[in-house]
């Protein structure tokens, strides 16, 4: 069983490795292995390659694997805390409600002119998530129905949208075009302070994370159990959700709302590895959530270029899918 | 040894009441049966004691102290639940689910130790799960399912463990052999257990003790002392019914009115062709037998009247005069004996004068 893990997180990290790779070499202006062992060991003279190389791909790939691994794993927190197999931070509407209140600052500022710092995004983010998920837990604690749970969660994500849209449409700056594309869903546009902040945080979270790990395994056999097997359930509640806010947030505010990947990638992760234990499910999350996101990337900005799609768009063309295939399986089983 | 006890406990949910003043004691070694009509407030007791839900008023105490004052971890090392819902833990095995029950004894990674393991075998072992320990849980049986929630809830090493309807989905045979496995544990683990049954003639012979809950009143003792045929009858507030303690099996409502048939019983034959004038709806008399017969507790549940003998004396002149005046009044008679002995040979007068008078048919 070991063996078997062990044998799934290899495959992963050679997939991850080799998605970074075509990430860095393929797009507009080709970069060969060669020309980037070059760059890295100082040995280049094209500066234009250079720049884009190391202002435009590298950063552009670790936000979207970072990224991708922090939506996987808070889709995994919130399906385990919600007994859900469709919850997910854009099911609930939690990226929905960092959009909103990352629109309404970024349009504030950019009226008056003040420069937003990459921690404040992520702390207005941070805010409209916190906001969306304690309606959800609102509406989660009067009706213990699952679809309700995702319709309610669906509504608040419309409303937000519109709000956003509403903000969009009535903000007249010639920055619109740089929120619109945000509101879409991007990797692109990432500089190094951002993958900074990322970082950052991520370092922060990894340790309450894998604390979570064993209470979330207990958590799987209802809330009864979990209690009587000495988990703390009030304390574990509030970090879960406050870890998955601040996931999700994270990723709202440097790259939009991203949909599918929270649902799709823990079910094809624990489907891979054979199991729903969290201490080998969330860093396989994360691995996961960085693979299907560095690969949707790379169509994203390949398939039809040099028209770039958003990244939403690819995502859900490959996550949809998968949101079907557990119905069907559920329906089975 | 005192385990577990309660002092004038009011418990409920928010503000409403549902039983009040609830003192008990639970001793290591000894089965607690819980029993009462649906809604009568079972469950909010085990809740209430698991530390699920706080009780209005009083407290309890697990090894003299207050269970509220115990460390999540600390209680789940003395206390293990085992309650009627399912569960559907995703993807795991049977040896995942008992394995669960090592989680207050594990590091913060929840990693198992080797002394894990030999607890996860020994529980499997006593449940008799090693076999199936590797397949999906809920890919198997709900006789099995019970069994492995047992194990897990063993693996936990309790002290007290509190069972919520444990029989509940499991047809007779499973019933059977998870009681037994629950009394077999009692014994050899020392364990103070509380559980509650919907069967009332399982609780009679699997616990030590009884406590009957009814609408803000309880009642505790052994099961002599508890499973008196009126008290039962008044528990479950039954009307349309009776409850029989010797039988421990519950009888459905007697057909009323002029009784029609007259049926010769005794020796338990009676008792098919009695449930079966009960599905017709037809008013009968029964006898004559003794009250120690097989047939007098279906009988007497069912019969307009029976007619008895005292117990251990042959049937007397007097009260074969009085079947036979009863007899008359009936429109036929249904003779269930097959042997006339000694002790009822006053039966095969009975029989013989039905079968002159032409009443004698069979059902």
């Amino acid at each position: 069983m070991k063996k078997k893990y062990l044998f799934c997180f290899i495959i992963l990290l050679l997939l991850l490795l080799l998605l970074l790779i075509i990430n860095l070499i393929t797009g507009s202006s080709s970069i060969t292995i060669a020309q980037i062992i070059a760059i890295f060991t100082g040995n280049n003279q094209d500066n234009i390659t250079r720049q884009i190389l190391l202002f435009i791909r590298l950063p552009r790939a670790f936000c979207a694997l970072l990224l991708g691994g922090s939506l996987a794993v808070s889709g995994f927190l919130l399906q385990n805390f919600f007994h859900n197999p469709i919850a997910g931070p854009f099911v609930l509407g939690i990226s929905s409600g960092a959009k909103l209140t990352v629109a309404f600052v970024m349009i504030f500022c950019l009226q008056k002119n003040i420069f937003l710092s990459s921690g404040a995004m992520v702390g207005a983010s941070f805010l409209g998530a916190l906001i969306s998920m304690g309606f959800v837990l609102a509406v989660s604690g009067k009706v213990k129905n699952m679809a309700m749970l995702v319709v309610s969660g669906i509504m608040i994500g419309y409303i937000c949208s519109a709000l956003t849209d509403l903000l969009i449409n009535f903000a007249d700056d010639a920055n619109i075009i740089n929120l619109h594309n945000w509101s879409m869903g991007t990797f692109s546009g990432t500089d190094w302070q951002d993958i900074q902040v990322i970082i950052i945080l991520l370092l922060i979270l990894i340790i309450p994370v894998i604390l979570l790990a064993k209470p979330m395994y207990a958590y799987q056999f209802g809330e009864e159990y979990a209690e009587n097997m000495g988990v703390n359930i009030k304390f574990f509640r509030i970090v879960l959700i406050l870890i998955s806010s601040l996931l999700s947030a994270c990723v709202t505010a440097f790259a939009g709302p991203i949909s599918f990947v929270g649902i799709a990638v823990p079910h094809l992760v624990k489907k891979l590895f054979g199991t729903a234990k969290p201490i080998i499910i969330l860093p396989a999350c994360f691995l996961g959530g960085a693979v299907f996101c560095l690969l949707c990337d790379l169509l994203a900005r390949n398939l039809f270029a040099p028209t770039e799609l958003s990244i939403s768009t690819v995502t859900a063309l490959f996550g949809a899918p998968v949101v079907i295939w557990i119905m069907l399986h559920k329906q089975k089983g | 040894m005192k385990k577990l006890y309660a002092e004038n406990m009011a418990l409920g949910y928010g503000k409403k009441i549902i039983l009040n003043n609830l003192s008990f004691e639970l001793h290591a070694g000894e089965i607690l049966t819980l029993i009462g009509a649906n809604g009568a407030g079972k469950s909010t007791i085990l809740k209430t004691i698991a530390k699920q839900l706080r009780p209005i008023a009083g407290a309890v105490y697990l090894n003299q102290k207050n269970i509220n004052r115990f460390k999540e971890q600390e209680f789940a090392k003395q206390l293990a639940i085992f309650l009627t819902q399912r569960i559907d833990p995703e993807l795991m095995t049977c040896e995942d689910v008992v394995a669960s029950g090592r989680y207050p004894y594990t590091n913060r990674l929840g990693i198992l130790s080797a002394h894990d393991n030999i607890k996860i075998n020994e529980a499997l072992e006593l449940v008799h799960a090693t076999k199936f320990r590797y397949e999906k849980f809920n890919q198997i049986s709900d006789g099995q399912r019970q069994r492995i929630m047992l194990a897990r809830a063993i693996c936990q090493e309790p002290e007290v463990l509190l069972l919520d309807e444990p029989t509940s989905f499991l047809d007779i045979k499973h019933k059977l052999e998870l009681l037994g496995l629950i009394q077999k544990l009692t014994r050899e683990k020392n364990l103070a257990v509380m559980l509650s049954l919907h069967e009332l003639d399982l609780a009679q012979k699997v616990s030590d003790r009884i406590l009957c809950v009814k609408s803000d009143n309880y009642q505790i003792g052994t099961p002599e002392e508890i499973f008196t045929d009126n008290y039962i009858k008044n528990l479950y507030e039954i009307n349309s019914g009776s409850y029989s303690v010797i039988t421990g099996s519950p009888e459905l409502s007697k057909p009323k009115g002029t009784p029609e048939i007259f049926v010769i019983g005794g020796a338990g034959s009676g008792i098919p062709v009695y449930h079966k004038l009960q599905r017709k709806n037809i008013p009968f008399i029964a006898g004559i037998f003794h009250k120690h017969d097989l047939d007098y507790p279906v009988a007497n549940a069912l019969a307009m009247q029976v007619i008895t003998e005292q117990d251990f004396e042959p049937i007397q002149e007097q009260t074969l005069q009085k079947a036979i005046a009863l007899m008359k009044t009936c429109k036929s008679v249904i003779c269930s004996v097959k042997k006339f002995g000694s002790i009822n040979q006053k039966n095969k007068i009975l029989f013989q004068i039905a079968k002159q008078t032409g009443k004698l048919t069979e059902l």
